[in-house]
C-alpha cells in the first residue's frame, strides 16, 4: 500500500518550473543591484564593497539634470492624464451603452494597441512639423506625448473601481437632496480616490519608464534617465547604470507597495 | 496498490469504512471533521448519510471518492483496501453538488468523457451515451453546451455522465439542493427509479430528513463527525437511538419523567405504565406528536396540560400544550367537527401516550 | 421609451462624449492623429537629408520587398528587409511561446498557493513587470556579454576555454524578449486559472482522467481565454520591439523596430519607415481582430 496523498491541482512538474521562473526572473536585477556596490568596474568580478558609483552619480550634473527632467516629466504626465482619465471613465462607466462607445474605448486604448515604434515615428513626424512650424522646442511636445500614453494606464484602475461602486449611495445623496456636484465632491470622489491614485500611480511609472517615444520626440538637451542611460550603455560606460538602476528599482518597489496597499483596501 | 484485504466486518459489506477520521488543519486551527466513522454500505442498496451543515458527511463522501485521504483509518471497496488510491483509479463516480459540467464540451461529450478516459472503443462509447441520453431523456439536447441548460437539465447531464462509466458505487452530494420544490421531488423520484433500474449501489447525501426519509434504504445521521445512528428509514423514525437524532429528525415532544420500576413518574404525580428495570432515576423521554391521544381532563394515566393554541394543517391540526410543570407539547391530531372546539386556547385537556410509544432516549 | 426616458439617455450620452473629451483630444492630437500623417508620408519620397519631398510614389510600398538596381532599373527581393521580417515574426512567435510555456506553470503555481501566498507571489511577478524596461534588458545584457557575469563564471568554473558568444545573437534577443514579457503572460493566465472551477479537475479525475488528460481536455481548453490574451499581449509588443533587440541584437540582428529608426536615421528613408510603420500596425491590428473575434466567438457558446 502506497501512502501517497493524491492532490488534485497538483501538477508534475509545474511547481518546479515556477520556482525556477521566479528564480530567473530576479537574478539578473538581483546581479545588477550587488554589482552596483561593487568597487571595481566588472560585472563579473567582485572587488569588493563601495558605494562609488553612487556617489559618482550623485555628483554628476547631468545625472541631476536628466533625473529631475525624468521626474518633472512623469509628475505632469501622471497628473494630466489621470485627471483626463478620470472625466473619461465617468463619462464610460456605470451607463447604458451606446452608439460609439466602442470608438471611446479603442481611442483610449489605443497606445496599449499601438506598438510604440510606430507612434514614435508619427510624432516624430507631427512634431517636428510643429517645431518648424512654430519654432517651438520645450518640453511641451514631450508632456503631450506622455500624458497621451499615460492614459489607458491611467484609466484601468480608475475604471475597474468605478464599476465595482454601485451607485445606490450617490442615488442615496440625491435622495437627500444633494446636487450633482456636492454629489460627486463629497460622495463619488472620495470613494474613487483608491482608484485614482492607483492610476496615477501607474501613470508616473509608465511615463517615468518610456525610451522609445520619448527617444523620437525629444529635442536635444531634453534627455531624461532612460534616455541618458541608454546612451551611457550605447557607449559601454555603464558603471554609474547600475547604480541608478538600483536606486530606480528601489523607488518602483517602494511604489509598487503603496500600489499594493492602495489596490487591497476595500470600503 | 490495492491489496485482498478479507472482511472481518459486517458481512457483505460493499463500501466498508472503518474508522475513518479526518483531521484538517494543524495545532490550533485543526478541525476534526470526522471521528472515528464507521459505516457497512450494503451493494445494490440506495444509502443516504444525513446531517445538518458540519456534521461531516461530504467530508465522509469525498474520502470515498478519493478526494481527501483519510488522517487515520480505511476504507473498502468489495473486500479491496481503496484508503489511498487516487480517485481515477477507483470504479467509484460523483455527481457533484455544483455539477461540474465541463463548460467547454457539449452534453454529449461530457457524458462520453469517463468513457473516453478509459480507453473503450468508439462504436461503444457512441452506444452507451446514446443509452445514457435516452435514460436520463436528454437526447434532443445532446450537442447543446452544458452552459445553456437549466438546473434540471444539468443535473440530469452530472448523472448520466457519472452512471456512463458503469461504476460500481455512485456518489451524490446533495444533488438536488439547487433545485425548485417540484422539479426536487419529481427528481427525487427518478433518482430512485434510476437505482432500483441500474442495481448501482448509490451513497447519497443530504441534509433534509424529508428527502432521506423517502428515498433511502437505509440511512446514516451524523452530527459533529460521528455517526449518531445508522437503520432503515422507519427505524431512525420511531426508535431513534438519541436525542439529537429524535430531535433532527421529524418532530419530537421531549418529557422529564422519573423512571422506576415499570413505571415513569411526572412532575405532577401521574404515573403511566413504562417498561423499565433499573435504579430510580431521572430521564428524558421522548414521544413523536402522532403518538399523543388527547381525553377529557382527569382520565387515568393522563398528564394535566393547558391548551395554548392549535394550528390547522387541513388534514389535521397541531395542538400546542402545555404541562403544570412548564413543559411545552405540541400533539397532531386528525381533526372532525365534533373535536374541534373541545381544543379552544385555554382548554384543558388530559395527555395520553400511544402503547410503546414513549421513549427511553440516552443522551 | 417615453419621452422623459429619451431625454434623460440624450442628456447621458451627451455627458459621457464630454466627460471623455479631454481624454479624447489629447489622444488624437498626440497619438492616433498622427499615424494619419504616416501614412500620407508612405506615399512621398524621402528627401536629401531626411525628411519628405512632396510627390505621390509608390516606391516606399514596393520597396518594403523589393529593391531597384540603380544600374539596371530591375526590381529584386530585398533580401535584407526580408531577413528583418522573417527574424521580427519568427523571435515574436518564439517568445511567446516560451513565455506560454513557462508562464502557464508559473500561474497555476500562484493560483494553486494560500491566499497570502498567492498576493505575495503577484507581487513578485509585478515588480519586474514595473521594472524600467531598459534596465531590465540591460541587466540580462550585463549576464551574457562576453565579460559578462554568465561567461566569467563558467570560465572561473573551467567548463569553457573561451567566452561563449551569445550577446549580438537572435539568441539574446530571444532571451532578453522572454525575459522582458513573461510578466505579461503570467498576469492574464493567472485570472484565468483564477477563475477556475477547481471541481472540474475532482470531476476528471472522478472520470478516470489521468494528470496528462486533465491538463490537456480540461484545464487547457477552460483557460483558453487566458492563454489568447496573455499571447497576445506578448506577441504586440515583442514584434514593435526597439530596445531589447538593440541592447542585445547589437547593429547587426535587427528587428523591424530597429529597421524602421534606421531609415528615420542615418537610412533617411522617411517613406519607407512610414510604409513599414503602417505595415507593422496593420499586422498588429489584423492579430487583434482575429482575438477579439475569436474572444466573442468563445462567449457566443456560453463559456
Amino acid at each position: 500500500m502506497v501512502r501517497k496523498e493524491f492532490s488534485i491541482a497538483k501538477l508534475p512538474g509545474f511547481s518546479l518550473i515556477a520556482v525556477i521562473v521566479f528564480v530567473a526572473l530576479y537574478l539578473p536585477i538581483m546581479m545588477l543591484v550587488i554589482y552596483s556596490f561593487n568597487s571595481g568596474k566588472s560585472v563579473a568580478i567582485w572587488e569588493g564593497f563601495s558605494l562609488q558609483w553612487y556617489v559618482k552619480a550623485w555628483a554628476n550634473e547631468q545625472v541631476k539634470e536628466v533625473t529631475l527632467r525624468s521626474v518633472g516629466l512623469a509628475l505632469s504626465a501622471a497628473t494630466f492624464s489621470t485627471i483626463a482619465a478620470t472625466l473619461a471613465a465617468l463619462g464610460t462607466t456605470r451607463r447604458p451603452a451606446f452608439k460609439g462607445q466602442m470608438a471611446i474605448f479603442a481611442l483610449i486604448n489605443q497606445p496599449l494597441m499601438v506598438p510604440e515604434i510606430v507612434t514614435a515615428v508619427a510624432l516624430l513626424i507631427f512634431f517636428g512639423a510643429l517645431k518648424q512650424f512654430t519654432g517651438y522646442q520645450g518640453m511641451g511636445y514631450l508632456v503631450a506625448a506622455h500624458t497621451a500614453f499615460c492614459i489607458p494606464f491611467a484609466y484601468l484602475p480608475i475604471q475597474a473601481r468605478l464599476n465595482g461602486m454601485d451607485n445606490t449611495l450617490e442615488t442615496a445623496a440625491a435622495d437627500l437632496y444633494g446636487r450633482s456636484f456636492q454629489i460627486f465632491r463629497r460622495i463619488t470622489l472620495p470613494l474613487l480616490m483608491p482608484g485614482i491614485l492607483a492610476g496615477f500611480m501607474l501613470a508616473f511609472v509608465t511615463s517615468l519608464d518610456d525610451v522609445v517615444i520619448t527617444l523620437f520626440v525629444k529635442s536635444a538637451g531634453q534627455d531624461t534617465l532612460p534616455t541618458y542611460m541608454l546612451a551611457q550603455i550605447r557607449r559601454s560606460i555603464t558603471t554609474e547604470v547600475n547604480a541608478i538602476s538600483t536606486v530606480l528599482l528601489a523607488a518602483t518597489v517602494l511604489l509598487l507597495i503603496l500600489f499594493f496597499i492602495l489596490t487591497k483596501k476595500k470600503n | 496498490m490495492s491489496s485482498q484485504v478479507p472482511a472481518p466486518a459486517a458481512p457483505q459489506a460493499f463500501v466498508d469504512v472503518r474508522h475513518a477520521s479526518k483531521v484538517f488543519g494543524e495545532g490550533n486551527l485543526a478541525v476534526k471533521a470526522l471521528d472515528h466513522v464507521s459505516v457497512a454500505v450494503q451493494q445494490g442498496e440506495f444509502f443516504t448519510l444525513l446531517g445538518p451543515s458540519g456534521c461531516g458527511k461530504t467530508t465522509l463522501l469525498r474520502l470515498i471518492a478519493g478526494f481527501e485521504q483519510p488522517s487515520a483509518g480505511q476504507i473498502f471497496l468489495d473486500q479491496q483496501d481503496i484508503t489511498f488510491d487516487p480517485p481515477n483509479k477507483r470504479p467509484i463516480n460523483t455527481v457533484f453538488q455544483s455539477y461540474a459540467l465541463f463548460p467547454h464540451l457539449t452534453v454529449a461529450q461530457n457524458i462520453s468523457f469517463g468513457l473516453e478516459m478509459q480507453g473503450r472503443a468508439k462504436r461503444e462509447i457512441a452506444i452507451t451515451v446514446e443509452r445514457m441520453l435516452a435514460m436520463v431523456k436528454m437526447e434532443e439536447l445532446a450537442d447543446r453546451k452544458t452552459a445553456q441548460l437549466s438546473g434540471g437539465q444539468q443535473q440530469r447531464v452530472a448523472l448520466a455522465r457519472a452512471l456512463a462509466p458503469q461504476p460500481k458505487v455512485l456518489l451524490l452530494d446533495e444533488p438536488l439542493s439547487a433545485l425548485d420544490l417540484k422539479l426536487r421531488k419529481e427528481m427525487q423520484s427518478e433518482l430512485k427509479r434510476l437505482q432500483v433500474e441500474t442495481g448501482v449501489t448509490f451513497i447519497f447525501v443530504t441534509h433534509d430528513q424529508e428527502e432521506a426519509l423517502t428515498m433511502s434504504d437505509r440511512i446514516a445521521v451524523m452530527s459533529a463527525g460521528k455517526i449518531q445512528q445508522v437503520g432503515a428509514p422507519r427505524d431512525i423514525y420511531s426508535r431513534p437511538a438519541n436525542r439529537f437524532v429524535a430531535d433532527f429528525i421529524g418532530d419530537i415532544n421531549f418529557i422529564s419523567a422519573t423512571l422506576r420500576a415499570g413505571q415513569a413518574v411526572f412532575s405532577d404525580g401521574t404515573s403511566i405504565p413504562f417498561e423499565y428495570k433499573g435504579e430510580s432515576r431521572q430521564a428524558l423521554l421522548a414521544s413523536r406528536p402522532e403518538h399523543l391521544r388527547l381525553s377529557a381532563k382527569g382520565e387515568a394515566h393522563t398528564l394535566a396540560a393547558t391548551v395554548t393554541h392549535t394550528v390547522y394543517f387541513g388534514t389535521d391540526s397541531h395542538i400546542h400544550l402545555k404541562l403544570q410543570d412548564g413543559t411545552d407539547l405540541v400533539a397532531r391530531v386528525q381533526m372532525d367537527f365534533l373535536t374541534e372546539s373541545s381544543f379552544d386556547k385555554g382548554a384543558e385537556v388530559g395527555v395520553g401516550f400511544a402503547h410503546d410509544a414513549l421513549q427511553l432516549l440516552d443522551n | 421609451m417615453s419621452a422623459s426616458e429619451n431625454l434623460t439617455r440624450k442628456t447621458s450620452i451627451k455627458n459621457a462624449w464630454l466627460l471623455s473629451s479631454p481624454a479624447l483630444v489629447i489622444l488624437t492630437l498626440a497619438a492616433a492623429g498622427p499615424l494619419l500623417i504616416v501614412l500620407v508620408y508612405s506615399f512621398l519620397l524621402p528627401g536629401q537629408y531626411g525628411n519628405v519631398k512632396w510627390g505621390f510614389s509608390l516606391d516606399a510600398w514596393v520597396g518594403i520587398f523589393f529593391t531597384k538596381d540603380i544600374f539596371d532599373g530591375t526590381y529584386q527581393m530585398a533580401d535584407a528587409h526580408l531577413s528583418i521580417f522573417w527574424r521580427s515574426i519568427k523571435l515574436s512567435i518564439l517568445t511567446t511561446l516560451i513565455s506560454l510555456l513557462i508562464g502557464f506553470p508559473t500561474a497555476w503555481f500562484i493560483a494553486t498557493r494560500s491566499p497570502t501566498m498567492r498576493t505575495f507571489l503577484l507581487f513578485l511577478i509585478t515588480i519586474p513587470f514595473w521594472t524600467n524596461l531598459l534596465i531590465r534588458t540591460f541587466a540580462i545584457n550585463q549576464i551574457i556579454r562576453n565579460e559578462g557575469l554568465l561567461n566569467t563564471l563558467l570560465l572561473k568554473v573551467g567548463l569553457i576555454q573561451n567566452p561563449i558568444e551569445m550577446i549580438y545573437t537572435d539568441f539574446a534577443v530571444l532571451i532578453g524578449m522572454a525575459y522582458v514579457y513573461l510578466p505579461l503572460m503570467v498576469l492574464p493566465l493567472f485570472a484565468s486559472i483564477d477563475r477556475f472551477n477547481m471541481s472540474f479537475l475532482e470531476a476528471g479525475y472522478d472520470l478516470y482522467a489521468t494528470r496528462w488528460q486533465v491538463l490537456r481536455r480540461i484545464i487547457i481548453p477552460v483557460t483558453k481565454p487566458g492563454i489568447i490574451a496573455g499571447s497576445i499581449l506578448v506577441f504586440i509588443p515583442s514584434l514593435g520591439a526597439y530596445v531589447t533587440p538593440r541592447l542585445l541584437g547589437g547593429g547587426k540582428n535587427m528587428m523591424i523596430g530597429n529597421f524602421i529608426e534606421l531609415l528615420f536615421g542615418q537610412g533617411r528613408n522617411w517613406p519607407l519607415g512610414a510604409a513599414l510603420s503602417i505595415s507593422l500596425l496593420a499586422v498588429v491590428m489584423a492579430a487583434l481582430l482575429i482575438y477579439v473575434k475569436f474572444a466573442n466567438k468563445g462567449n457566443s457558446h456560453g463559456t
